[in-house]
This record gives C-alpha cells, sequence and structure tokens, in this order.
C-alpha cells in the first residue's frame, strides 16, 4: 500500500516522467484499496477458533505469486537460462505453498465437528 | 496504452488476455467468497476449496498461452512443487503446525522474489516493454518485502522446531542496525527506479534484506511467536501483492489475493497483540523473556508461601462428582503431545456427569488458533472451545480449573501488579474457580520470564509432571475409582 502511494507521488512529482502510466496506476491503486477494505471487513469475522486454518489457507492463497512466476517463464525469449531457473524455481515454490496450504487447511478443518 | 503494448510485444491476441483477467476476476471472487466461508466451522471446508476452485482457474487461465519450449519447464517445476507441498500438508503433525505455516510462509516470499529476479532479467534488455519508474521501484520494494518474509520465517520455524534457541536475543544497536537495513535497501529501490539499469542494486537489497529478516526475527521470544507468525503471514501477502504491480500490465489477481492475504496477517497480529496488552513495536523489539535467570533453572521459586502438590489418586477423588470443570490448555500441552490424553480424561468425564470447557487464551501456544486445532484434532467439539471472554465469567461457577502447559496467561499479577512485565495483559481468571490445578512439569517461570503467584495461592494444587503422563495417570485412577 505505501509502496504505491510512493510511486503514485513519485510520478506526480515527477511530471514528465511517464505519466502516460498514472490512470493505469490509479485504477489498479483503487483495486488494492477496496480489496484491502473488504479483507479486513470479512477476515474479523473469522472465529478465533479458526485462526490457524485462516493462516494456512490464506497461505495457500498468497501462493497466487504463481501466476506471476507463469507470465514470467511463458512470456520469454527462449535462451534466457536465468530467466528460466529463477521461473522455474518460483513455480516450485510457489506451488508447494498452494498444493500444500490447500491440503493441510483442508486436513485441518475436517477435524473441527460439532457434538 | 500499456495494456495494447503488452498485447503487441507478447504476441498475445486481446481476446485471449480479456478472458484471462476475466478469470482473474472470478478467482478473486471466489477467494471472497471462501474466506467469507471461514466464518463458520461449518462452511469452513467448503469455504476452502471453493478458495482452491478459484487457484486452478487462475493458473489454468494463464497456462493458456504457452510455447512448446516453456512447457517442460512448467509442468515440471508444478509436478516437483506440489509433490513436495503434499507430503508436507499430509504428514505434518498437528503439533507441528506453526513450523509448517512459518515454512510456507518463507516460500511465499521466497516465491516472490524469484518472480521478481527472472522478471527484471527478462525485461531489463527488453525494448518494447522497459520497466518503468514504478516498476523499478516496486521491484526493489517487492525483493525487500519477499527476503524479510523468507529470512525472518526460516528463523521462525528454527526456533518453533527448536534448531534455534527460543529465547530472544538482542544485542547493542540493534534497532540502529534495523533501520539502516531497511533504510538502505528502500533508498536502493527508489534508485533503480530512476535508472533501471543498475541490476546490482538489487543483489544489494536481496542481501541487506536478508539480515534483516535475520535480525527481526531472532529477537521474538517464544511466548511472542504467534505475533510474529502473524506479521510474516501478512508480510507473504504484501509481497505477492507487490509482485503484482511489476508485471506488465498489473497483474490484479496478484494484487487482490495479495491484499487479501496482507490484511488477513495484519488483523491476526493486531489480535495477538491485543490480547498481550503490547505494542507490536514492543513485541518486535521489546525482547520480553531476555532476563535469563529466571527461565533456565528450574525451579526459581523465590515465594516463601508452601506450595500445595495433589497426586492422581487424590485428583481422581476431587473430581468425582464435580459439576463443571474448566480446562486451560498451554503451549506444554503441544509439547507434551498431550492432546490424546486430555480426550481421554474429556470423554471419562463427560460420562461421569461432569460438564467439561476449554478455556483458550488468543496467544496459547505458537500461532494463533494452536490450541484449538489441537482439540479440533482430537474431537473436542468446538462449542466446548470458549475464548477469553466466554470463558472468564464462567470461572466462578466452576469447581475446579484446570490448568495444562499453561502459565502467562493465567498468572494474575497481570491483574494487579504494575511491576511486572505483563500487568495490563488480558488473561483467564482461573484463580476465581473454587480449585485450581495447575499441570506442570516445575515451579520454573513462563517464556516471559515471570513468576507465577497461582502456584502459591491458597485454592491451588500443583499436579506436577510431564503433562501427557500425568493426564494418563489421572485418567487410570478415574477409571479404577
Amino acid at each position: 500500500m505505501i509502496a504505491s502511494l510512493n510511486v503514485a507521488c513519485f510520478l506526480l512529482a515527477q511530471d514528465t516522467v511517464q505519466t502516460s502510466r498514472i490512470p493505469l496506476l490509479i485504477a489498479v491503486l483503487f483495486i488494492l484499496v477496496l480489496a484491502s477494505l473488504y479483507g479486513f471487513e470479512i477476515i474479523t469475522k473469522v472465529p478465533a477458533t479458526l485462526h490457524t486454518p485462516l493462516m494456512s489457507g490464506s497461505n495457500a492463497i498468497s501462493g497466487i505469486t504463481i501466476v506471476g512466476a507463469l507470465i514470467c517463464i511463458i512470456h520469454m525469449e527462449p535462451g534466457h537460462w536465468l530467466v528460466t531457473i529463477l521461473g522455474f524455481l518460483a513455480i516450485v515454490f510457489a506451488m508447494i505453498n498452494v498444493v500444500g496450504g490447500f491440503l493441510v487447511t483442508d486436513r485441518m478443518l475436517q477435524m473441527f465437528k460439532r457434538k | 496504452m500499456p495494456t495494447l503494448a503488452t498485447v503487441v510485444t507478447t504476441g498475445i491476441p486481446l481476446w485471449v488476455s480479456l478472458i484471462q483477467d476475466i478469470a482473474y476476476l472470478v478467482a478473486a471472487i471466489l477467494f471472497i467468497f471462501g474466506i467469507k466461508q471461514l466464518s463458520s466451522p461449518r462452511t469452513a471446508r467448503r469455504g476452502n476449496m471453493t478458495a482452491g476452485v478459484g487457484m486452478l482457474l487462475a493458473i489454468v487461465a494463464t497456462l493458456y498461452i504457452q510455447n512448446a519450449m516453456s512447457v517442460v519447464w512448467i509442468i515440471s517445476a508444478m509436478i516437483i512443487g506440489s509433490a513436495v507441498g503434499a507430503v508436507l500438508a499430509i504428514r505434518i503433525q498437528m503439533t507441528a503446525m506453526p513450523q509448517l505455516v512459518a515454512l510456507f510462509n518463507g516460500f511465499g516470499g521466497l516465491a516472490s522474489v524469484l518472480v521478481v529476479g527472472s522478471e527484471y532479467l527478462r525485461r531489463s534488455n527488453d525494448t518494447l516493454l522497459p520497466i518503468t519508474l514504478d516498476q523499478g521501484l516496486t521491484m526493489g520494494l517487492s525483493i525487500l518485502i519477499g527476503c524479510v518474509t523468507f529470512t525472518g520465517s526460516m528463523v521462525a520455524y528454527g526456533k518453533l522446531q527448536g534448531v534455534i534457541a527460543g529465547r530472544p536475543r538482542q544485542w547493542p544497536g540493534q534497532l540502529i542496525g534495523n533501520v539502516l537495513l531497511f533504510g538502505i535497501p528502500f533508498a536502493a529501490s527508489v534508485w533503480i527506479g530512476y535508472d533501471n539499469t543498475q541490476g546490482w542494486l538489487l543483489l544489494v537489497i536481496a542481501v541487506l534484506s536478508s539480515i534483516l529478516g535475520v535480525t527481526l526475527t531472532i529477537a521474538i521470544g517464544g511466548a511472542d511467536m504467534p505475533v510474529m507468525v502473524a506479521l510474516l503471514n501478512s508480510y507473504s501477502g504484501m509481497a505477492a501483492c507487490a509482485t503484482g504491480f511489476i508485471l506488465d500490465p498489473p497483474n490484479k489477481a496478484l494484487i487482490v489475493s495479495g491484499a487479501l492475504v496482507g490484511a488477513s496477517g495484519i488483523i491476526l497480529t493486531s489480535i495477538m497483540c491485543k490480547a498481550m496488552n503490547r505494542s507490536l513495536a514492543n513485541v518486535l523489539f521489546g525482547g520480553v523473556g531476555t532476563d535469563d535467570s529466571s527461565g533456565t533453572a528450574g525451579t526459581t521459586h523465590h515465594d516463601d508461601r508452601p506450595v500445595r502438590t495433589v497426586d492422581a489418586e487424590e485428583l481422581a477423588m476431587m473430581l468425582d462428582g464435580v459439576r463443571k470443570i474448566i480446562i486451560v490448555p498451554g503451549y506444554g500441552m503441544a509439547v507434551a503431545q498431550a492432546q490424546h490424553a486430555v480426550r481421554d480424561l474429556f470423554h471419562i468425564l463427560e460420562k461421569a456427569g461432569t460438564e467439561v470447557y476449554f478455556g483458550i487464551h488468543p496467544v496459547a501456544g505458537r500461532m494463533p488458533g494452536h490450541m484449538n486445532v489441537l482439540l479440533a484434532e482430537v474431537d473436542i467439539p468446538y462449542d466446548r472451545l470458549l475464548d477469553l471472554e466466554q470463558c472468564n465469567p464462567e470461572f466462578e461457577t466452576a469447581e475446579i480449573a484446570m490448568v495444562l502447559g499453561a502459565n502467562d496467561v493465567v498468572n494474575p499479577a497481570a491483574r494487579h501488579d504494575k511491576s511486572s512485565p505483563i500487568y495490563g495483559m488480558p488473561i483467564l481468571n482461573v484463580d476465581k474457580a473454587q480449585t485450581v490445578i495447575v499441570c506442570k512439569r516445575s515451579l520454573a517461570a513462563g517464556y516471559a520470564g515471570v513468576e507465577n503467584e497461582l502456584f502459591v495461592a491458597p485454592n491451588t494444587l500443583m499436579f506436577f509432571g510431564d503433562a501427557k503422563k500425568t493426564i494418563t495417570e489421572l485418567c487410570k485412577a478415574l477409571t479404577e475409582q
């Protein structure tokens, strides 16, 4: 959040530098702020008893970085080895998060039973 | 138009990128619905699956475009990652859940760093799609957050696993060092925003922020780990969010999901801080528990009032005909893996007509909700688990409160002793029950390094021993009775 605010300030102060990106950044900033606010809203409603599954589940969601890794590796020029290796590792780690996160959350949640 | 530029440079037809964007939108909606369903244990499992479907959709939509060369890499990486993730998720013991969450947090941070590195290398020579000012800056920041998350989580993992000593480490100039370790990478991020040819700056940022992650986390004591784990959870979300900004066009799936996770971590962090009546700054830099003199010896009992003890047979007799008992579990239960013995005790008492409740303090254990998961594992119905507000009024009418491996969260000094480091922390008022049974290995102080006057209170009986062993003995005595 702070990062994007900084970005906006920089661009405004710079005036001549890449001003064409400002509308785009503002639009994305809207998305970021609204998503964060709505996130606060819904997560406050998660009861204390489910806080651990919430953490591991949100961990799985933060594995969305996999999309970034995929975009990177799909669009690279052929023969760029370092890009390939970094992208490959990024996919591996993000995928551990996604699969491990959702599975372990499911394992925990199926244990929560009412009498 | 940046979007058009992307379409031109990457060769993706406009309609495909449109479909991808719509898929990301649907994925984001599914994530939100999934988290919403987590608000009740009844719908929570479905919620997790909803979010999983969202993730699948996002991945499939992204994979729609690939070339034959990258597909081998992608598939093999996904298989390796899935296999490792599945093995970790299936084999982990519930008592080790804090470590696993810390590990996953770290991997999330690392993945972000790797994406940024890969994206920088890919685009630093790209004339059609050069790195813009904001992207350069965000690349720096993304590496900063990602590296702090990664190394911080690894240290947290080490501490929780017992590989690294749990006590907080402090040294002179720590704060100034941390400020520099944050300030220099931050400044370097600004620099790389202005001049994106300075790729070495990203390495500088990576190294310094990796050190920052270590110095921040190693200063945290064992009892403060719930705060740190929640905070690192938040960082891993922020790292994903920042990574969304460096892609061109900015990837809304990463931004929205990262923001949700970031928000979730922040809320958990603030709940944990409130539960200890401390500010985040105090938790991060306070180093509570530094006083080694009280934590090591095992018997550091300075109060001269007598300690009264009880054995399994006597306790079994006391429990006969009791109407209401509240059990307060703590980290000691997790360490001793005593949850299965606790389940047996629960069933024996229930059968005898006793109402059994569990009082769960928000910071009991090593991560938010740690105790709840352990008790759920052994099929204790979740409506028997009471939180702080629900539980405290119940102690007045309970004949017995049984403290099982908890310490600081039941220390009455938090209510009245202004000199105590835990003064003001909301506690479970076990001392209001008619009789308090404290099941504990020794009289040693808790992780906050504070002595507990509860142990010498007139209505307290100490039931010494390892939680698993003593509860098993108690169950045996109860059934033989």
